[in-house]
């Protein structure tokens, strides 16, 4: 596999007598992949996310995009390639109806009207919004503005998507909504996608999780890997997904439980075998 | 709280006016208040009335709303009517008492008076009602664009308004949430004296305000991050179309500056 993006010891601070965000974060990322990145709050994943595509320059180590360099000449090269949705589906939606804020990143770029007209169409289509093309962002439901986001970065047709906490303010309902039609737009057009969160069913669902902890990478793994920590996921500002949970009621009742991670499948799978051959 | 405001609203609609170019109907309107002046007897703005009114009857709305687009100026105009009546002398004298008086010329003046303020709002609430602001905000936009030359910031200007309108419902929104927050927490707005009602509102402003510094560093991230750089090499999604249509404005408009020069004594 290819890395697309490639991360050499940086270290970022916000203010120069301030304690750093980021102290000596390395790490590569593989295109295609799906990658999740999770800690407590003030761990660094949002700093992480916006020195990825220059909103934050990291004051030592350097980061690569896509075969280039970050540096004051190729960061609008590298936001081409990187696409972000951010947390508050209000205060992104810079257009005045949901057309012109797809078309907002398209504009920038100068892109010809016919194309873009195409793009806006398709990129509505992809995210189930067609119907509400010439709406207002105040008539719409925070997963329907967080889906126009997302339309809006795959009309720019980027490499990597980085979602920042993208479904932390809607309901479960909507969460599940915009994450499935993420996974769906990143296998048509074979997309990298880092996903930063605090919901375990999203992080169990990528191919690598990240742990950040204090600004520093803590851990990294499949989720195999990193779900098997158990009770020490907690304080790392992690939720126990649902299997977990499950083993660790049964264990403090005393049955005996696989020590490796099972998700919901496995669990079930291994509870009634354990029923039926008792 | 906005459904009452009648000014500025839009009403969605398919009518001729409607489609009209924004620009065609921005500047006939400023175009009309300016010939308004040059009415100055009863033939000339009776001219100007049917026009207006065919004006609205060809928006298809409701006139309705254009009686509730006068109701909040109600009282400037009748305020404004009866000094015009009562300070003016001239022609035949019908009663007079001090300084006060009621003449020929007065009633007169006071009922021209009356006309040109119910026409212009008539005419000003035709445009709100059938311009969407963001249509209103790309012809300011492209009626601005010369002064490009005189190193006015156009694209910025228009990027503000755009911004500006779009976020007109969200902060709406958000002070009506503050309120009842601030209400629940045992905060009376507009009750007790004029001093009370003011340090009422700090409550409200305050966060409001920082709410508002947060959604600029918000939005400003997300544009940065989806590649905006300023005005320099962008391109349009939204484009204005000039028609026939909206040159056949300019004529009628011709037409009834001729009438009123013609009429006018």
């Amino acid at each position: 596999m290819e890395p697309i993006i490639e991360i050499n010891h940086i270290q970022f601070s916000y203010q120069e007598d301030s304690p750093n965000a980021l102290t000596d974060v390395s790490l590569t990322i593989n295109k295609g992949e799906w990658i999740a990145i999770v800690g407590h709050n003030g761990s660094g994943k949002s700093t992480l996310a916006k020195t990825i595509n220059g909103l934050q320059m990291p004051q030592e180590g350097s980061v690569t995009v896509g075969g280039k360099q970050l540096s004051e000449e190729t960061v609008w090269d590298v936001r081409k390639m990187v696409g972000m949705v951010f947390q508050n589906p209000d205060n992104q939606f810079v257009g005045a109806t949901v057309e012109d804020d797809v078309a907002f990143g398209l504009e920038n770029q100068g892109i010809e009207r016919s194309e873009m007209q195409k793009r806006v169409t398709h990129a509505l289509e992809q995210v189930k919004m067609t119907n509400f093309a010439t709406r207002e962002p105040a008539r719409l439901s925070g997963g329907q503005k967080q889906r126009v986001a997302i339309a809006g970065v795959v009309a720019l047709r980027p490499d990597i998507i980085i979602l920042d906490e993208a479904t932390s303010m809607l309901d479960p309902e909507g969460r599940e909504d915009v994450i499935a039609t993420i996974r769906k737009i990143k296998e048509e057009n074979n997309l990298t996608v880092i996903s930063i969160t605090h919901d375990i069913d999203e992080a169990a669902s990528a191919n690598r999780i990240l742990v950040m902890k204090e600004g520093r990478l803590y851990q990294e793994g499949t989720p195999e890997e990193i779900f098997s920590a158990g009770p020490e996921l907690v304080s790392l500002g992690l939720d126990l997904p649902f299997p977990e949970k499950l083993k660790t009621a049964l264990k403090a009742r005393g049955v005996k439980v696989p020590e490796r991670y099972l998700d919901e499948e496995g669990m079930m799978d291994w509870l009634w075998t354990s029923v039926l051959s008792k | 709280m906005m459904n009452k405001l009648i000014f500025g609203r839009y009403i969605p609609g398919d009518s001729i006016i409607h489609r009209l170019d924004p620009r065609a109907k921005l500047v006939a309107s400023f175009y009309f208040i300016a010939i308004i002046f040059l009415a100055n007897n009863w033939q000339s703005y009776l001219c100007l009335g049917i026009f207006t009114f065919v004006a609205i009857l060809l928006s298809k709305i409701n006139l309705r709303f254009f009686f509730r687009g006068v109701r909040p100026l109600i009282w400037l105009i009748l305020f404004t009517v009866i000094l015009q009546i009562l300070f003016t002398r001239g022609g035949t004298l019908y009663w007079s008492w001090g300084v006060f008086s009621l003449s020929e010329y007065g009633i007169q003046n006071g009922l021209f008076i009356f006309c040109r303020f119910i026409l212009i709002i008539f005419m000003s609430t035709l445009l709100t009602l059938t311009t969407p602001p963001l249509s209103m905000s790309d012809a300011i936009e492209s009626l601005l664009r010369p002064l490009h030359v005189l190193h006015v910031p156009v694209h910025e200007i228009a990027l503000m308004l755009s911004i500006a309108l779009r976020f007109v419902p969200t902060l709406m929104d958000e002070t009506e949430k503050i309120m009842n927050a601030q209400r629940a927490r045992g905060v009376d707005f507009g009750e007790g004296s004029l001093i009370q009602k003011v340090k009422a509102v700090v409550p409200l402003l305050i966060p409001l305000f920082v709410s508002s510094f947060n959604r600029a560093e918000d939005l400003a991230t997300a544009m940065e991050a989806r590649g905006y750089r300023g005005g320099e090499g962008r391109s349009k999604y939204r484009i204005l179309k000039w028609s026939n249509r909206d040159s056949g404005v300019i004529v009628v408009f011709v037409i009834v500056t001729i009438g009123l020069i013609v009429l006018r004594t």
